[in-house]
């Protein structure tokens, strides 16, 4: 599904490289867990598969499904069957959360040359995912995300994604600013969403969210490139041992 | 109440997607080929005599122009505000232009040339007395509630063509017709009250207008009357090098309401053309008047070439207890606008409030917002002006607020906010807060954003094009105004909010 090749990226502001090599390859159904110390260039990697600005591609390829991912616009992406869940998750004043989701699914529908959604059909897909998430009817009227609580922006998130389907998911840091309970609730919106033909990138510092999101494959990133990969009992390593083992590693590998 | 929010929110959604479909950045750009009487070039005493005689106009009437042309011609054009204005030549100007086959008035609009009742459909106004705003009643099937009736007066360059629903309102006494007929129908009234909230000489642009208007509209609602429909104006300039200069008067008598909607537009034309209107509103005792414009005169091109210059006046003067106004703007068009909508607010407990969207991209500047003049005790007043700025336009907020010594009691909220798009482009605000009574409130808001890296990105990470993602946060960012339109106002606005920011991004 997804194919990283020797992947290199640079800040555009400062010309600093942050990404600094790194493959990984990704198929249909698989949980690959990211984890790193901060500034390993986890949240880059991400920032750059959902194809925001303010980077350079120094070298490698991304392919998805069989095309160039890199040459494909923001919006092309997330209709190609991209979703990224945002660690903070943005607030856009004055516009209300039905109308932003209604936007984007049949945005994403005509460009993929689909149908638009009619509104009473688009109103009961909603609700039930709303109610399934405990989200309330009350908070799907407010504008996107604004005066929302940590652990509503988030579920607010996932019931973007369960919203607008996508194949393949990054979870970014996700289970920031979540209390164990939010983040059960999080996780089970995943859980319920997974399946065969969808992938999920989950970024993530700590091991916690891969106790409820569990992994395939855990592959710890220090200084802009992979440097272990394994099951998910290495995310229960770096639990106990900290990153302090793998440090040397990234540094090792020129 | 639930479920209506939903499906506005829907249908606010509708809205965006069609906008698309529109088609070119300014869609009112055709001009309908229609032989055009006009009166001779330039400005002098023969040719308001001659306004004044094409309109069979009574004497007092055309004695009242010539006051107005001799004081106009002893006035200077204001340079106050923040606007790079061309020296307008007015003797390079027609003043009076009308389809040749409208020399005898319509009686009927069966009688009305078909190319301009084309030309309206073109711009989806419905003309015909069977027609609602039949667009929008098609494009959103689910929005049932929207099927009321709006009576439209239509003006084309310098003369009304039609006004719909005229029966109708009579029965409810309702006097809805152009201002020219007014003048010969009711000059009792019109006498009275013309002038009498804008007089004649109150600045240059409003003198003009006074020598030389040619047609507008009229609205008198008698009293305990609630207007059964909402009324409108669609103006249009199709004639070149022809200035539009009407003149709009509406009374509210005691007790009564109306909703009167505006709506502006001209074809797309190399040559800049001057628009100069005045709007006079009285609301007496208990009264209500709630006056929506949405202005879409063409705005030039990216290079500032064409467009309207619109110099306009509008005073809404609360003479009664408890009386109420309520001026709501979306001001999209012209490549320079001069107006701000005001409200004198005499009469003891009375109200005004001004809602007002202005946007301007590429060239355009805009130097626009309110008077609040507070003479009554206990008045109250509210601005929300949201103003955004694209490419290289200059957008002014400027906003008066005054509160006199015998007005105690008296209130006002001001807030302003600003958004802009890109870095070549301005936002400034003026406020002047003049209070002389210590018991006076008069709070003042302003905020200046931009919009943000990370709004667009989130849009588009969830699939919306980077132009439906500004307009999106453009409509979010002034829905408090959008909300205080009429509903199929509020719709066509966004259209335009939509259509005047493209090519503002990337």
């Amino acid at each position: 599904m997804l194919n990283i090749d020797d992947l290199k990226v640079s800040l555009e502001e400062e010309e600093k490289q942050i990404i600094k090599g790194l493959s990984l390859s990704i198929k249909p159904g698989e949980v690959h867990a990211i984890m790193g110390p901060n500034g390993s260039g986890k949240s880059t990697l991400s920032s750059v598969l959902a194809g925001k600005d303010g980077y350079i591609i120094d070298s490698g390829t991304v392919n998805f499904d069989g095309s160039d991912l890199l040459e494909a616009e923001v919006e092309e992406r997330a209709a190609l069957g991209i979703f990224m869940a945002f660690q903070y998750p943005i607030e856009i004043p004055g516009v209300g959360n039905m109308n932003f989701l209604r936007t984007a699914l049949n945005s994403q529908r005509k460009t993929r040359g689909q149908e638009e959604l009619n509104a009473a059909d688009f109103l009961k897909l909603v609700r039930g995912i709303a109610k399934d998430l405990e989200i309330s009817d009350e908070m799907m009227k407010r504008p996107v995300n604004v005066g929302a609580s940590g652990g509503e922006k988030k579920r607010n998130e996932i019931l973007q994604m369960c919203l607008l389907e996508p194949r393949f998911v990054i979870l970014d840091e996700t289970d920031s600013g979540l209390d164990v309970d939010a983040m059960k609730l999080v996780s089970k919106g995943v859980n319920n969403f997974s399946s065969s033909s969808r992938s999920f990138l989950v970024i993530t510092h700590y091991q916690r969210l891969l106790n409820y999101i569990v992994p395939d494959f855990v592959h710890i990133m220090v200084d802009g490139r992979i440097v272990k990969t394994g099951d998910k009992t290495l995310a229960l390593h770096v639990e106990e041992t900290g990153y302090k083992d793998f440090l040397q590693l990234g540094k090792g590998k020129h | 109440m639930t479920d209506n929010y939903e499906v506005r929110d829907v249908i606010d959604k509708e809205t965006l997607s069609t906008v698309k479909s529109v088609g070119d950045t300014y869609k009112y750009g055709f001009s309908t080929d229609i032989e055009t009487e006009y009166a001779p070039l330039g400005l002098n005493e023969d040719i308001v005599k001659l306004i004044s005689k094409k309109n069979n106009e009574p004497k007092w009437m055309l004695d009242w122009r010539l006051k107005a042309f001799n004081r106009w011609k002893k006035l200077k054009q204001p340079d106050w505000a923040l606007l790079k204005i061309p020296e307008i030549d007015f003797q390079d100007q027609y003043y009076y232009a009308r389809p040749a086959n409208m020399k005898e008035k319509p009686k009927s609009l069966d009688e009305v040339d078909p190319k301009l009742l084309e030309t309206y459909s073109k711009l989806g106004i419905p003309l015909t007395e069977q027609k609602k705003l039949a667009g929008v009643i098609e494009e959103n099937p689910e929005d049932k509630s929207e099927n009321r009736k709006v009576a439209v007066d239509a003006v084309f360059d310098s003369v009304s063509v039609g006004t719909t629903f005229k029966e109708e309102l009579k029965s409810a006494g309702v006097i809805f017709c152009s201002i020219s007929e007014a003048i010969k129908e009711y000059p009792d009234l019109v006498k009275k009250y013309l002038g009498s909230v804008v007089p004649i000489s109150d600045n240059f642009f409003a003198c003009l207008n006074a020598a030389v208007f040619s047609d507008g509209s009229f609205v008198y609602i008698p009293k305990g009357v609630r207007c059964p429909m909402e009324l409108s104006t669609y103006f249009r300039i199709n004639a070149e090098n022809t200035g539009q200069f009407e003149r709009t008067l509406i009374i509210a008598d005691d007790n009564s309401y109306v909703s009167y909607l505006e709506g502006c537009t001209a074809p797309q034309r190399d040559e800049s053309q001057l628009h100069a209107a005045v709007v006079e509103l009285v609301i007496l005792d208990e009264a209500e008047i709630k006056y929506s414009t949405v202005q879409n005169w063409f705005p030039g091109d990216e290079n500032g070439v064409g467009g309207i210059y619109n110099f306009v006046t509008k005073r809404a003067d609360c003479r009664g207890r408890n009386s109420k106004v309520m001026w709501t703007q979306v001001e999209t068009g012209s490549a320079i606008t001069w107006k701000y909508p005001s409200c004198v607010l005499k009469g003891d407990n009375s109200s005004g409030e001004f809602y007002s969207i202005a946007i301007t991209n590429n060239m355009q500047q805009a130097d626009t917002g309110t008077k609040m003049i507070h003479l009554g005790k206990n008045t109250n007043s509210r601005i929300v002006s949201k103003g955004i700025s694209a490419g290289k336009a200059q957008n002014t907020y400027r906003g008066l607020v005054q509160i006199g010594g015998r007005s105690q009691n008296s209130r006002n909220f001001t807030q302003c906010d600003s958004l802009l798009i890109g870095n070549k482009c301005g936002a400034h605000t003026v406020p002047y807060i003049e209070v002389n009574n210590s018991s006076a409130r008069a709070e003042h808001e302003a905020t200046t954003s931009k919009v943000d890296e990370d709004q667009l990105f989130y849009c588009m990470q969830r699939g919306i094009g980077e132009e439906d993602a500004v307009a999106l946060i453009v409509n979010g960012f002034c829905k408090e105004v959008l909300q205080a339109l009429p509903m199929e106002f509020a719709m066509e606005a966004q259209k335009l909010v939509a259509i005047s920011l493209e090519g503002s991004v990337g």
